[in-house]
């Protein structure tokens, strides 16, 4: 299992195009393959190795480096309680003891149903709002541990389904640029004249 | 306590709003609103003119530059070498640094006004394409700009022979996806690249000459680019008339900590003092609990702190350097006197190592070893010989003097900003500032929280006498 | 001195460096050793470890610059024994050190060691490191050759950058990041590369090591003797070390004609043959009963009564000598010296290698030339497979230089991504493919462009 859907495969072609280098899109194919499962697999890591002309080894090696990519199983909801400076000094500690106690797991463990994965997480820029957490990557602001309890809570029943995407899942739209308006990737290998408005600009004299 | 739901931490004020002028309305992010609101005026009037003209607007305005250098734009858009091409822009929209919120909210209030200041830095600097690398933490901010670049690609504003001129360019919308250190110019072209967000050494690899595929590259902040719609259809004359002349305009602060009203500002640069804001009636209101102020970070969780000695400094970079901190990415941190200093100065140096990329010794292995001697203080296993050796590792991180505040009560004259790194870019050092801030500003709170030190029986070299 | 030269200060010393060249290597000429551990002369400079740290001035003042990044400029003032420079180099020793293993009494690198080496001359004197140091499974199989010890590794990044950059196999790369990054392979993806030994021989530390050496010696107790390898005709110049007459290991030497330092695997282990079973290892008769040892005086002896029959019955032109061409220069001189006292012209040097004699009159290049031409058409068995080493310089002159190749290959080849066009033909129509390959007006243009 795992390995890009053919759907999948034609939105990472898509995305491959835009850049120069395809290596540029290996980023890109990490979280698309994340969204599939839920989090990155060998297989998936292989078929992108593919898609690019890389080795796996380097796709292993660029996507361990950063703290989204997960390469084992997670909960359908993951919890990231911020920790960082403006948050410790609101009370972030009691807002991951209060997800631990109601979760019954410790700081970046999972529940025995697979629904959470509850993690200490670095400054998510909402300083101003602390503290705060994170599900999935969608914000809840100056959290109360009374309120992270109707969280979890809300998460279990379903009643947040709408609004939050289990994990893998980030923004919901999507670029796309119109093959009739896109201008195409600028690779250094093709081009080495200025753009047209540069040259135009300069024919015409201007200072 | 915010201004506006939609906007959280936004507090509007009677300022000039240059950044923030839309975020008044709650469909703030739509074409709709942007085109009802003066929308892509700035990028109609660049292309009225030549692109080295628009150049030049810029560089008269001095823009700073936001994310936390201040390096002036104008001028960064003319270091690229005469002849070569292609040059990019690349966005960086990576705002990771603890205390900051300025960029994510432009991001999701006010997409297109930075959509609009890409086109038109592209279009004053000769750059082909343009790179939004947006944090891959911050999920609406993508689905915000996405829909945006949509938008204005059907309508013409992206893409081939923009509203009809010669002008063409592709933004490419591109996700990180967790890493402070990718924040950092080159290693965001790394990451660009898809490689692991590790810098480069400067020299050689200075973006503007060497970047993003080994090309000219221009890297701009989320911020600095939201100010180029009003530069370019105002003018610099109208954008220098704010502030003063070392710090035109306005930039976006985020006050948060131990304050009544943490909130994100857009104050007027130059002028306004940390006293305004943090007990301005217009801005924090004082703080919380009746508490009295113990210490702030100014600029950002890398930027040395301050004491209730330096309120009245105003917002302005050469004041602030002098004072031994640096006004960074506009985000200040309040500790009052609740604040347990050795616990508060352990979050910001696990944080800095623990997104430590790696790649240098100093960071990797000092940022390392100083987050574990601290966290033995702050558990209460420490001695004071362990208080000499933070000194001691972060003296291998920064060799020489380290900028740190001025303190009347203990008569400490001030130390300036900046110090020396042995390391490759300044996340290692970033590690050393809260230590050595804490142990400079109060090192008696540390010396409560050890043991004594125990004179170790140091073991001669050559053996005396025995049987060998 | 040439008006080629750039002068610089070194020490107080005026040091004639060659332009372009970084700081370190012009020092290390000098007779300044600067402490290092991610630089290597034949790989891209990356100023990572911060080791070679020193104070540089070019006219604003000493500042603490990687000296393996700098290149010298005139009028530069360098000084790598100032208080700050050795703080600095203090301070990065202590660091490698804090979570480095205390295994040298069980690590093979001991006594030949760069941190070992450096710590002692530049480092402090002791470590005040107390907290607990990293833990890895330690070592593990990266492949049948290498094992990784990642405790030991200093994360220098010679190995990785040596198989991405150089041998052109990125299967190792680093992995996590800061405190936690490792070396690493891919899952069920060993490092198999044709070059993997070098790593061992590189890497600054004892963290890869080659399984043949293992525990085997210390450097100390070693005979060094340098010769050429066997294994091909590159001839790549090596190091053979031996303790009390047992060949343990070969190193590659850096020869700039020949090979830069580096062997393939083949070539770097196949000492393992000496002591092979079914090696033979005394001569043999042919009898009527199958082949039987004899002593070397026996042998001489029958070879001698044989080749006179020969010469006084059917004359020299009955007996024919045949060489290959994995034997040295010397072995082939002395054949062909035997060869004249006997008047036997009936010689072929080459066995296995088939080449009409009409190609062997022609001019021949040097790998040198080979590398710095500006077209090279290759029409030969894969040589990542065949020529390593010689994969290598070609590589690197394609890379990091401006040679084209232009390749005839059936099968494609390990320099068929690195060729400007390689061509495809089948068994028998490689004449007709390169006929019309030659007419293509861009190949000859490129062709024209004599470099």
């Amino acid at each position: 299992m795992a390995r890009l859907t053919d759907a999948n495969v034609s939105i990472a072609k898509e995305i491959i195009a835009r850049y120069p280098r395809a290596k540029s899109a290996l980023i890109p194919l990490l979280h698309l393959a994340q969204e599939q499962d839920g989090w990155v697999t060998d297989e998936a890591m292989r078929h992108i190795a593919e898609l690019i002309g890389v080795t796996p080894a380097e796709v292993l090696g660029t996507g361990t480096f950063y703290e989204m990519f997960k390469f084992e199983p997670v909960g359908k909801y993951l919890i990231n309680v911020c920790g960082t400076m403006s948050c410790a000094l609101l009370g972030a500690d009691e807002l991951m003891r209060a997800a631990e106690e109601e979760l019954g797991i410790h700081e970046g463990g999972t529940t025995d149903d697979g629904m959470f994965t509850l993690h200490r997480a670095e400054c998510q820029a909402a300083c101003t709002e602390a503290p705060c957490l994170q599900v999935n990557y969608r914000f809840k602001f100056r959290a109360t541990p009374v309120e992270v309890r109707q969280l979890i809570s809300d998460l279990r029943s379903g009643r947040l389904q709408d609004e939050i995407p289990p994990h893998g899942t980030l923004a919901r739209v999507r670029q796309h640029i119109p093959a009739d308006r896109g201008v195409g990737a600028v690779d250094p290998a093709d081009v080495t004249e200025p753009p047209a408005w540069i040259s135009a600009a300069s024919q015409g004299g201007a200072s | 306590m915010t201004s506006f739901p939609w906007a959280p931490g936004f507090i509007e004020g009677d300022r000039p709003q240059i950044v923030t002028s839309r975020f008044q309305y709650e469909d703030s992010f739509t074409l709709e609103r942007y085109l009802a609101t003066g929308g892509y005026d700035g990028l109609r009037s660049a292309l009225a003119r030549s692109p080295q003209d628009m150049h030049e607007e810029v560089r008269s305005s001095t823009l700073l530059g936001r994310g936390g250098a201040g390096f002036p734009a104008g001028v960064k858009w003319g270091l690229t070498p005469e002849g070569v091409y292609p040059r990019y822009l690349v966005v960086n929209g990576d705002e990771s640094e603890p205390g900051t919120y300025k960029d994510r909210l432009l991001m999701e209030r006010d997409p297109h006004q930075l959509i609009e200041g890409c086109l038109i830095a592209c279009y004053a600097a000769g750059l082909s394409q343009c790179f939004l690398y947006i944090r891959g933490e911050m999920a609406l901010a993508q689905e915000r700009v996405a829909t945006a670049l949509n938008d204005a690609y059907a309508a013409g504003y992206i893409g081939k022979n923009i509203l009809g001129s010669a002008f063409s360019l592709d933004i490419v919308l591109h996700w990180g996806a967790g890493a402070y250190v990718v924040g950092e110019e080159t290693a965001l072209i790394e990451s660009l690249e898809g490689n692991r967000g590790m810098p480069r050494l400067k020299p050689p690899y200075f973006p503007a000459a060497i970047g993003l595929y080994g090309q000219p590259t221009i890297v701009n902040n989320v911020e600095t680019l939201s100010n180029l719609p009003f530069i370019a259809s105002k003018g610099a004359a109208e954008y220098t008339a704010i502030g003063t002349e070392s710090s035109p305009g306005t930039r976006m602060v985020a006050v948060s900590g131990h304050v009544r009203r943490p909130g994100v500002y857009e104050i007027i640069n130059g002028t306004t003092t940390f006293r305004d804001l943090l007990y301005g009636e217009e801005f924090c209101q004082g703080i919380r609990d009746g508490n009295d102020l113990k210490a702030f970070v100014p600029g950002g969780g890398s930027a040395p702190w301050f004491l209730p000695d330096q309120l009245d400094l105003p917002f302005e970079g050469r004041l602030v350097g002098a004072a031994g901190s640096m006004l960074g990415s506009g985000a200040i941190m309040v500790m009052d006197s609740t604040t347990d200093i050795p616990s508060a100065a352990l979050t910001l140096t696990k944080f800095y190592a623990h997104e430590s990329c790696g790649k240098c010794v100093p960071c990797r292995e000092g940022g390392t070893w100083l987050m574990r001697i601290l966290d033995r203080v702050v558990e209460g296993h420490g001695t004071t010989d362990d208080l000499d050796l933070l000194l001691e590792v972060g003296e291998s991180i920064c060799p020489g003097d380290m900028p740190h505040a001025a303190s009347a009560e203990l008569q400490l004259e001030a130390t300036p900003f900046p110090y020396k790194m042995t390391t490759i870019c300044f996340v290692g050092p970033s590690a050393y500032v809260p230590v050595h801030s804490a142990l400079t500003l109060f090192r008696s709170e540390f010396e409560a929280r050890v043991a004594p030190s125990r004179s170790r029986t140091r073991i001669p070299v050559t053996a005396v006498g025995g049987d060998s | 001195m040439s008006e080629q030269s750039v002068e610089i200060t070194v020490n107080g010393k005026t040091v004639s460096a060659k332009p372009g060249e970084m700081v370190i290597a012009a020092a290390e000429r000098a007779g300044d050793f600067i402490p290092r551990f991610c630089y290597h002369p034949r790989m891209s400079s990356v100023g990572m470890c911060r080791q070679c740290l020193v104070e540089i001035d070019t006219g604003r003042g000493p500042m603490l610059q990687p000296s393996c990044m700098v290149p010298v400029s005139p009028g530069m003032t360098v000084d790598t024994e100032s208080e700050t420079t050795k703080r600095a180099q203090e301070g990065i020793l202590e660091l490698l050190l804090a979570n480095h293993p205390l295994d040298c009494p069980v690590c093979d690198k001991g006594g030949e060691c760069p941190l070992q080496d450096q710590a002692f001359s530049h480092g402090p004197g002791e470590s005040r490191y107390i907290e607990e140091k990293r833990h890895y499974e330690k070592p593990i199989e990266i492949s049948s050759l290498i094992m990784l010890d990642r405790e030991r590794c200093v994360l220098c990044d010679r190995c990785t950058r040596f198989a991405d950059e150089v041998a052109g196999d990125p299967l190792i790369h680093f992995v996590e990041r800061g405190n936690a990054t490792q070396v690493m392979t891919y899952p069920d993806e060993p490092f198999s590369s044709h070059f993997s030994g070098n790593t061992a021989q590189i890497c600054p530390v004892g963290a890869l090591t080659a399984k043949p050496y293992r525990f085997k010696a210390r450097p100390w107790d070693l005979e060094q003797v340098n010769s050429t390898c066997t294994s091909c005709s590159v001839g790549c110049e090596i190091s053979v070390h031996s303790s009390r007459d047992q060949v343990l290991r070969y190193q590659g030497i850096d020869n700039d004609d020949v090979n830069w330092g580096w062997l393939c695997d083949r070539g770097r282990f196949n000492f393992e043959s000496i002591h092979a079973e079914g090696r033979v290892t005394e001569p043999l008769i042919k009898t009527a009963d199958g082949h039987q040892a004899t002593s070397w005086n026996a042998a001489m002896s029958i070879t001698t009564d044989l080749l006179k029959s020969a010469l006084e019955s059917t004359g020299p032109s009955s007996i024919g000598v045949i060489g290959g061409a994995r034997g040295t220069n010397e072995d082939a001189w002395a054949w062909a010296q035997l060869c004249s006292a006997l008047g036997i012209d009936r010689r072929d040097p080459q066995l296995g290698d088939g080449l009409p004699a009409a190609l062997l009159g022609m001019p021949r290049a040097t790998i040198r030339e080979m590398a710095s031409a500006s077209t090279v058409v290759l029409m030969a068995p894969d040589l990542k497979e065949e020529l390593p080493v010689l994969y290598l310089r070609l590589r690197d002159a394609v890379v990091n230089g401006s040679t084209k190749i232009i390749e005839f290959t059936s099968t494609g080849s390990g320099l068929t991504r690195h060729a400007w066009r390689s061509v495809r033909h089948g068994a028998g129509d490689i004449s007709d493919v390169v006929t019309a390959t030659l007419a293509d007006p861009d190949v000859q243009s490129q062709l024209s462009d004599a470099g």
